[in-house]
């Protein structure tokens, strides 16, 4: 032990941080990768329970490796880079596309202390990164220089500036209630017992911030992006291998992002719902499960992940025009409607959810 | 004038209580926890198949061993897509049989009507349908081949027509 610290110090203190934040980084990104690739079993398997099928069940029991053959034949695969496509944005486009949906993670509070940038302006931080996705997107339509790909990226260009709206202004309403741009900060405000959660006050921002949030990461119903019928496979038709598993793991990462972030500012992050029952907290053993915790956290994102395979097993795909009436005369409305109700509450003094 | 009051406002709260989407996924949900799978696992589980399937031809033999094809050609003759080849002898006693019978399996379309057409029922088509070719020119089935599948499946043929009989 003493010699492990001994040989520590010895580092240079500038490689030591360097090492302690490579760790903390890998402590993120290792399980997100997993489960990114166990939601990708689960959505098949889901999908194909609701459709009355098995869905994968070879690759070892229940299929459960299944998410490892596909990553090794991904990585197998050669990338075929289209002649006349521009090389170097072309290979650009997965990495600007997979390097904001990982990087948002240091701002996500995974428990009271557990969390690798407990910075300010935690949220802002989020609201530009899940922006700045878009860009890998546009980019690796335009480089693939086919015009299925372009044609797709247009129409993501435009849905996800339009979500953005309804989005930021559901965040602007958590805001207003919580008082805060630290989302450590903001699961606190909720704190008290489950009806303190901001889902309450807050329900129709919450809706509005779920549904903007799959359109974000253009997921069933609203994903004309990849409309097969229309546009082959969208923005990644021409992306093999691993450049394109680069794309499946972002999209994946950003829907356990909304995910989380949903968890976070409407049903209270890694609060408990059981807080203030103090009774079943106090038994010995399962007190700690019904305590606050990651697992908490965990679970409210598995339920969203959920919900989103529920989406994409039940409801047929949008049509562009009625994608773009839908966040422009719909969610960009109630959440100005909300908003002003919330503005007024406070105004008044009258905050309930405090 | 335009829509009245009462209805609008039916429209609105169907509209925002998510009313019909919720149903849609009540049914999903409800399919989630079916433990009836629709699924055949198929290498180990089958479907069953009707007497009338119409898979990989044979050419079947009299149980004396005599082959029953007399080489009348009605098949080649019939055959729409043009699949079936046959060559002919006379033999020293006078009858006729075939001295090439090719089916290009590529060609065939697995109508059935070398089967209706056959005099004698030599042609029938069986319940093979698990075969595969790995060279070119294996998609041709000649005589031998079809004979032998006669042979080796003559029970299940005979078994498949018996079944069938009493509907034709």
């Amino acid at each position: 032990m003493e010699f492990i610290s001994s040989l520590w110090y010895a580092i240079p203190e500038v490689l030591r941080t360097v090492i302690v934040i490579l760790l903390q980084i890998v402590a993120v990104v290792i399980p997100l990768i997993l489960t990114v690739a166990y939601t990708t079993y689960a959505e098949r398997k889901v999908i194909g329970f609701m459709q009355g099928r098995m869905g994968p069940n070879r690759v070892g029991p229940r299929g459960l490796l299944q998410p490892f053959a596909d990553t090794v034949k991904l990585l197998l695969k050669e990338v075929i880079i289209p002649t006349k496509s521009d090389r170097y944005l072309f290979l650009l486009a997965p990495i600007l596309a997979l390097a904001p949906a990982f990087s948002a993670w240091v701002v996500i509070p995974f428990s009271e202390n557990m969390v690798l940038a407990d910075i300010n302006a935690g949220l802002l931080f989020i609201l530009a990164l899940s922006s700045l996705g878009v860009y890998g997107i546009i980019i690796a339509g335009w480089a693939s220089n086919s015009k299925y790909s372009m044609l797709s990226a247009m129409r993501i260009g435009a849905q996800m500036v339009s979500y953005e709206i309804a989005m930021g202004f559901a965040l602007g309403g958590v805001l207003i209630a919580s008082g805060s741009l630290n989302l450590n900060d903001i699961v606190r405000a909720q704190s008290g017992s489950i009806f303190s959660w901001f889902a309450w006050p807050l329900f129709g921002l919450f809706i509005v911030y779920f549904i903007s949030g799959v359109a974000e990461t253009n997921r069933a119903p609203f994903d004309v992006a990849e409309g097969e019928s229309e546009i082959v496979a969208g923005f990644h038709v021409e992306y093999s291998g691993i450049a394109f598993a680069l794309f499946f793991l972002a999209e994946y990462a950003n829907m356990i992002m909304i995910s989380a972030l949903t968890s976070i500012m409407f049903l209270g992050g890694w609060l408990s719902p059981f807080q203030g029952l103090d009774f079943l907290i106090n038994i010995p053993v399962i007190g700690l499960f019904f305590g606050n915790g990651i697992h908490w956290l965990a679970l409210k994102i598995a339920f969203f992940l959920l919900l989103y395979l529920w989406f994409r097993a039940t409801f047929p795909r949008y049509r562009y025009d009625q994608i773009m009436r839908l966040g422009w005369k719909v969610l960009i409305p109630v959440t100005f409607v909300w908003i002003f109700f919330e503005i007024i509450a406070v105004a008044l003094g009258w905050q309930p959810w405090l | 004038m335009g829509i009245p009051l009462k209805d609008s406002l039916k429209h609105y709260w169907k509209t925002f209580s998510l009313n019909e989407l919720l149903k849609g996924m009540r049914v999903t949900g409800k399919y989630l926890f079916d433990r009836n799978k629709i699924t055949i696992q198929y290498p180990e589980e089958k479907t069953p198949l009707s007497p009338r399937f119409r898979g990989h031809h044979a050419l079947r033999r009299y149980p004396n061993g005599e082959e029953r094809c007399i080489a009348c050609k009605l098949c080649e003759a019939v055959c729409p897509a043009l699949a079936i080849k046959i060559e002919l002898e006379e033999r020293p006693d006078g009858t006729r049989r075939t001295t090439r019978y090719d089916i290009d399996m590529f060609k065939c379309i697995y109508c059935g009507f070398c089967e209706e057409a056959c005099p004698v029922d030599a042609i029938v088509e069986t319940s093979l349908f698990e075969y595969h070719f790995e060279n070119r020119g294996e998609n041709i089935s000649n005589k031998q081949k079809l004979l032998a599948i006669g042979d080796r499946y003559e029970a299940e043929i005979a078994r498949m027509k018996a079944a069938d009989a009493p509907y034709r």
